[in-house]
């Protein structure tokens, strides 16, 4: 299963895709606000939305999961 | 008549036992290292000296009693790379895998002192299985054991370059030649490092893992740091470590090479590159592409902490070291990693006369639970202490912003950097305006019931606040030493490197800094 993890703790500030979207490889899928910045979240590789596991406004830690690709 | 027969005997005699010994090991260990794409390790020597070059080695005949151990597995040799002189070692793994007997040993100590008194670089060509253990006893424990190679590279560190090209295996404590090494550069699929191999780890300590898992070359280049450069095969390895020592002198003496000088390469200008909205990310390396010379930047450690750029340049022609924040991985934010990456590669240029640039897009440090607990104060005071004790020219730039101690980290006005300049759109302060204002105004803010009010309020104080941080105001109070249009950057960086050229300084006089780690 391919997954987009949170390379660093912050919040979810924008959710760029929806669930049957196809991403390519580098697209932005999650923007996370931390330290005032906004990090963009890329997919690494190419896929369809299958799942968003988080909402905006949620607090994410390094590593967890944001959207599964199928 | 009887004596020239005798000669030529004799001569037949030489002549045969010095073709075998250069043949290596057994037939099938060579097609076992061919079916790896691994080549021989005299044709990796051949290929990383000049073409022609003038070459001499010692050892040959080591351990040539044995038999089946033609020069102990070690080839070691005085050659050139790019006209400079150098040192080097290599395994030959078609010979017992390239592990290590006493002789073995005693010829890389011996290489390691001929670089020492030659004061020239020492490479280190590693493809070994480690030690044998049915040698232990001549080779481990002794004074001139393998122990000695690392006091050796210890006591090198700093006065000479030192380079490890990593083809196969280093097990064991062989892995620590790498350690050692200046900088380590490793063949994909190939290199691996590590104490103990998957067969050792599953014994032990019960752990089922692949060698590449565990050890391998894209592991250590992107998850542990142990590997600085990942190569695609032997050749583009050996081609990158020519090309590597293009931006050094041979020891710590000497300076750097200045080559002629090129113009970037063509692509938008460096105002079109940085956006002015601190929030907004973009790409650091667009950014250096637009400052250095053509084709001249060579990174160090791309694939780790990627949230900060270290790597080798040329402005005009001058060698200088990067250390840059990356606003498009993790907003460029320091964390354990990037620190401990920026630390090792300042003490590499300052320990080589290379001018250190810094280039400064940094909200600062990482906060929260997980980098707290993973000690992000010791490894940042790391990079603060190799930051401070810098000799050589040191120049910080503030392209954006450079918040809290990010600002000390990359080289601020109280580190004594030979200038702190900045871009018109700058901004230097213990935080961003919005995190500011919430600090100072959080209850009042909550006071005020009207929704319109509230806003216009907090919009107002964050005026307030980028006027107090504005860049012409921290001139005016000779906090920055200039402020620079981005069209002018590379052009002040130039002259300002040509002039920084007479610095001498000392730091301290003490011994060592008792060293944050």
């Amino acid at each position: 299963m391919k997954q987009v993890t949170a390379s660093m703790a912050g919040t979810v500030w924008n959710i760029a895709v929806a669930v049957g979207d196809e991403v390519a490889a580098g697209q932005t899928v999650i923007v996370l606000e931390s330290m005032k910045m906004e990090i963009p979240m890329e997919a690494e590789m190419a896929g369809s939305v299958a799942e968003i596991k988080v909402e905006a406004g949620d607090f994410v830690n390094e590593g967890d999961v944001l959207v599964v690709l199928a | 008549m009887e004596s020239t027969t005798k000669t030529a005997n004799a001569q037949s005699k030489y002549e045969e036992a010095v073709a075998k010994i250069k043949s290596g090991g057994a037939a099938k260990y060579h097609e076992k290292n061919a079916a790896q794409h691994k080549m021989f390790a005299r044709d990796r020597l051949l290929l990383l000296f000049d073409k022609d070059s003038v070459t001499q080695e010692d050892g040959l005949f080591a351990n040539a009693q044995a038999g089946d151990l033609p020069a102990d597995g070690v080839i070691t040799a005085i050659g050139k790379v790019n006209g400079q002189t150098v040192c080097a070692m290599a395994n030959d793994s078609t010979v017992k895998a390239g592990s290590w007997g006493a002789r073995t040993v005693e010829k890389i100590i011996r290489i390691q002192e001929t670089a020492q008194r030659l004061k020239v670089p020492m490479m280190y060509l590693v493809d070994s299985a480690g030690a044998r253990i049915t040698d232990q006893i001549d080779m481990f424990p002794n004074r001139r054991g393998a122990g000695r190679i690392f006091y050796n590279q210890v006591k090198m560190s700093g006065m000479v370059p030192q380079v490890c090209l990593l083809f196969g295996p280093s097990a064991a404590g062989g892995a620590y030649i790498p350690a050692f090494c200046d900088i380590v550069i490793m063949v994909d699929q190939n290199a691996s490092m590590y104490l103990g191999s998957p067969r050792m780890a599953e014994k032990v300590i019960g752990e089922k893992v692949t060698l590449e898992e565990m050890g391998g070359a894209r592991m250590h280049c992107s998850v542990s740091g142990c590997g600085d450069l990942l190569a695609a095969d032997e050749q583009e390895a050996i081609a990158q470590a020519r090309k590597y020592l293009t931006y050094f002198p041979g020891n710590y003496k000497e300076k750097p090479a200045i080559t002629e000088a090129k113009l970037p390469l063509a692509g938008r200008p460096i105002e079109a590159i940085v956006p002015e909205n601190q929030n907004v990310p973009f790409d650091m390396y667009e950014f250096i592409g637009a400052l250095c010379d053509e084709d001249s930047f060579f990174e160090i450690k791309k694939l780790f902490a990627a949230e900060l750029i270290t790597g080798l340049a040329r402005i005009n022609g001058r060698p200088v070291g990067l250390i840059a924040n990356q606003p498009k991985v993790k907003g460029g934010v320091l964390f354990v990693d990037s620190a401990d990456k920026a630390a090792k590669f300042i003490t590499l240029c300052d320990a080589f006369n290379i001018p250190v640039i810094f280039l400064a897009d940094v909200p600062g440090f990482m906060i929260g639970t997980k980098v707290e607990r993973a000690g992000i104060i010791r490894h940042g005071a790391k990079l603060i202490a190799a930051m401070s004790d810098v000799t050589v020219p040191k120049l910080s730039v503030i392209v954006r912003k450079a918040y809290g101690a990010g600002l000390y980290a990359m080289a601020g006005p109280a580190f004594e950097p030979d200038c702190c300049i900045a871009l018109p759109t700058a901004q230097i302060a213990v935080m961003g305006p919005e995190a500011a204002v919430n600090a100072v105004y959080s209850n009042k803010i909550n006071e005020i019931a009207d929704p319109k009010e509230r806003v216009q309020f907090v919009q107002q104080k964050h005026q307030e606040y980028k006027e107090h941080i504005d860049v012409y105001k921290l001139a005016s109070e000779l906090i920055i030493d200039d402020i620079v249009e981005p069209q002018n950057l590379r052009q002040t960086l130039e002259q300002r490197l040509h002039l920084l050229e007479t610095k001498e300084m000392v730091f301290s006089e003490r011994k060592h800094p008792v060293y944050p780690v």
